[in-house]
């Protein structure tokens, strides 16, 4: 297991790596500059402020400045606000992300696996037929979409939740339904399919014939087997939701770190662009690191590690 | 029994053989049909009583009568061999017994299962739960799928204890160590820890069948046990099979096409077809002078070692539909003895002795003449 997760750190490292390197030649390959505005500044303070962030300088030794920023992790000021660190700018925003991320998250996992094992137990059923309409629906409208409508009805129409901005936990049931629907559907059709395989395996038979209870039988014997394909499919839908969470933000006007990225694009704030990305794929390929450790637990014939003897 | 009938009906049999010579002479030698086996029914206690069940299953195409009439009894300590081709309802029967068939699309539309003096058929989910795996057990055809691969062996061994009788978790573990042992799997203690995929096939039906017997069951329904194990292991299997029955006394409904195992292991022998149990005996009987002419057929087409450069008789032809059954004999269509009536009528039961019954028309006396063409 050591030599499993200390062999994944250096591939985890390698990935950030080859990712910031990208995001950096892609950046600069934007036309465009942080000084770039309708009203020109006077040329020797742009001259003066380029020396400052280094930005005369030749592309490659950028690079190098960028790379011992990643190390240290400190990317210094944001350009556009410079009374702010990178640091502090991604301090603020994250919790408010991760927050939203989290709560988006468990929410779909759990009513994502609770409609589609019943639908899959219902088979053919009221259940069935309720939930996988609701799950073409949820697959099908985007979450930004989502998010309008109900902006529109609970918050507009009905006046029952705020619009916008993030206070209070009344502030997250909109922007968290916006996000998870889609991934709860996506949850919910591979339960039900994966599910409705796992049902007519013969260990679920066995099971049966043991006289267990249907509750043992479902949860112990069926759900343990059948969640294999949801945590492939995680890895994937952290890092959708994650993107989704720049679209929600926005729409409903979240200070978190989507805001913060967006802009920091907008304004070719390359400090800002290059700290959070670096944090951003940190993150998700750590994700994706425990993904990959659920499933060993999950599963005891993945073997995360080869041992002595063993084939 | 009584010797002198049977004696009298082999005598009897074996005549009429010799007079058609277009079947082959479809018996097997002693050595074949096995020893005397270390224990003994006990033929004065009924463990079970299936009678006249009929079960249908509800698909797209129509109903599938998968079983038509299906009666036999099981006493204390045998072990009864149910023999048929693939879809003649052995399988459904065990099922039904089980209480395993899905309800819809299956439905039991008649008949009863007396376990004990009581009828399994009318029992609802909850109380039949309280049956499986505590009166009756069933043993799995493929071990391979049988064991759930995310839980240890010990959970799935002790948990079926667990729901049916106030044990600890300790006493419990006690008894799968002991069952392991019996069962033939060395280290047990260390074994409960691990996960099916780390057992071989062989080993795995052991575990299976310690699953079967942790409750100890009265009636133990093993539905094709070794098929799907290699030959050496069948054999190791069979003799478990016959052990645990010396040891526990438990009856056994052996479903098979596999011949040999049947002459193995069994004591008693019923030869289902097109969902009716068509002939029924002691294994002797069966297998010395079988009487409908399926069952004949049957034991033609197994390779004999003692007979040299003979063919292998095949059964012509397809069993029915049941979808839309025969009104008449199921195996008329390809009967080489079939009569007109055997089209028309299903035939009554024989009763050869008190232990062999068929369901033939060439048992009626106004059939004796068809032998003499």
């Amino acid at each position: 297991m050591a030599i499993y997760i200390v062999k994944r750190f250096f591939m985890m490292i390698a990935t950030i790596l080859i990712i910031a390197t990208l995001t950096f030649f892609l950046m600069h390959s934007i036309p465009g500059s942080p000084f770039d505005e309708e009203r020109t500044s006077n040329p020797t303070i742009q001259a003066n402020l380029e020396k400052y962030y280094k930005l005369d300088q030749p592309t490659h030794i950028q690079y190098l400045y960028y790379l011992k920023a990643i190390v240290t992790f400190d990317f210094g000021p944001s350009i556009k606000k410079p009374n702010e660190s990178v640091n502090t700018q991604l301090a603020r925003g994250f919790p408010i992300s991760a927050e939203l991320g989290i709560v988006s998250i468990l929410v779909a996992v759990l009513s994502g696996i609770t409609l589609g094992t019943f639908a899959a137990l219902r088979h053919n059923g009221i259940i069935d037929y309720g939930a996988m309409t609701f799950a073409v629906i949820g697959i099908s409208v985007p979450n930004f979409v989502l998010a309008t409508l109900l902006i529109q009805q609970f918050a507009v129409n009905l006046q029952w939740l705020p619009p916008a901005t993030w206070s209070s936990p009344k502030h997250m049931i909109l922007p968290t339904l916006a996000l998870a629907t889609g991934p709860t559907a996506i949850i919910a059709r591979l339960t039900r399919s994966s599910m409705l395989e796992v049902l007519t395996q013969d260990y679920m038979k066995m099971a049966r014939a043991k006289g267990l209870s249907p509750f043992r039988i479902v949860f112990r014997h069926a759900l343990r087997n059948a969640l294999m394909p949801i945590v492939t499919i995680m890895g994937t839908m952290l890092a959708g939701i994650l993107t989704g969470t720049f679209v929600i933000e926005r729409i409903f006007a979240i200070p978190g770190m989507g805001k913060y990225f967006v802009e920091s694009i907008n304004n070719r704030d390359y400090p800002v662009i290059m700290g959070s990305t670096v944090f951003y794929s940190a993150f998700l390929v750590f994700m994706l690191f425990l993904v990959d450790i659920v499933y060993g637990f999950l599963d005891p014939r993945i073997k995360l590690h080869r041992k002595e003897g063993d084939a | 029994m009584n010797e002198q009938q049977l004696a009298n009906a082999n005598a009897l049999v074996k005549e009429r053989q010799e007079e058609v010579p277009s079947l082959p002479k479809a018996v097997m030698t002693e050595k074949q049909v096995g020893q005397k086996h270390k224990r003994q029914p006990d033929y004065s206690e009924k463990v079970l009583a299936v009678e006249d069940l009929h079960v249908s299953f509800k698909t797209f195409g129509g109903e599938v009568q998968a079983l038509r009439g299906v009666s036999f009894d099981l006493y204390k300590g045998e072990t009864l061999a149910v023999v048929g081709e693939s879809g003649c309802g052995k399988s459904v029967t065990a099922n039904t017994i089980m209480g395993l068939i899905p309800q819809p699309p299956g439905r039991i539309k008649s008949g009863r299962i007396l376990f004990k003096n009581k009828d399994l058929t009318k029992l609802n989910k909850a109380a039949m739960r309280k049956v499986q795996g505590v009166d009756i057990s069933m043993i799995f055809q493929d071990p391979m799928t049988a064991l759930n691969p995310t839980l240890k062996i010990g959970e799935q061994l002790t948990e079926g204890l667990r729901t049916h009788q106030n044990v600890s978790k300790a006493e419990a573990r006690k008894k799968a160590v002991e069952l392991l042992e019996i069962v033939g799997i060395p280290n047990p203690e260390e074994r409960l820890k691990q996960y099916p995929h780390q057992f071989s096939g062989g080993m795995r039906q052991r575990i299976v069948i310690a699953i079967a017997l942790i409750c100890e069951p009265e009636l133990l329904i093993a539905d094709e046990p070794t098929t799907a194990l290699d030959v050496t292991i069948q054999a190791q299997i069979l003799e478990l099979f016959d052990e645990i029955q010396a040891r526990t006394g438990v009856s056994i409904i052996l479903i098979t096409h596999d011949l040999g195992v049947v002459a193995k292991i069994a004591d008693r022998i019923a030869v289902m077809y097109a969902g009716k149990v068509i002939e029924i005996g002691d294994k002797r009987e069966v297998f010395y002078s079988p009487q409908h002419p399926y069952t004949k057929g049957l034991l033609a087409s197994v390779p004999r070692l003692d007979l040299k450069e003979e063919e292998l008789q095949p059964i012509d032809g397809t069993p029915p539909d049941l979808f839309a059954p025969p009104i008449g004999c199921p195996f008329a269509a390809r009967c080489p003895f079939a009569m007109e009536v055997c089209e028309k009528v299903y035939p009554g039961t024989t009763e050869l002795s008190e232990t062999h019954k068929v369901d033939c028309w060439l048992q009626d006396e106004r059939a004796k003449h068809v032998f003499q063409m």
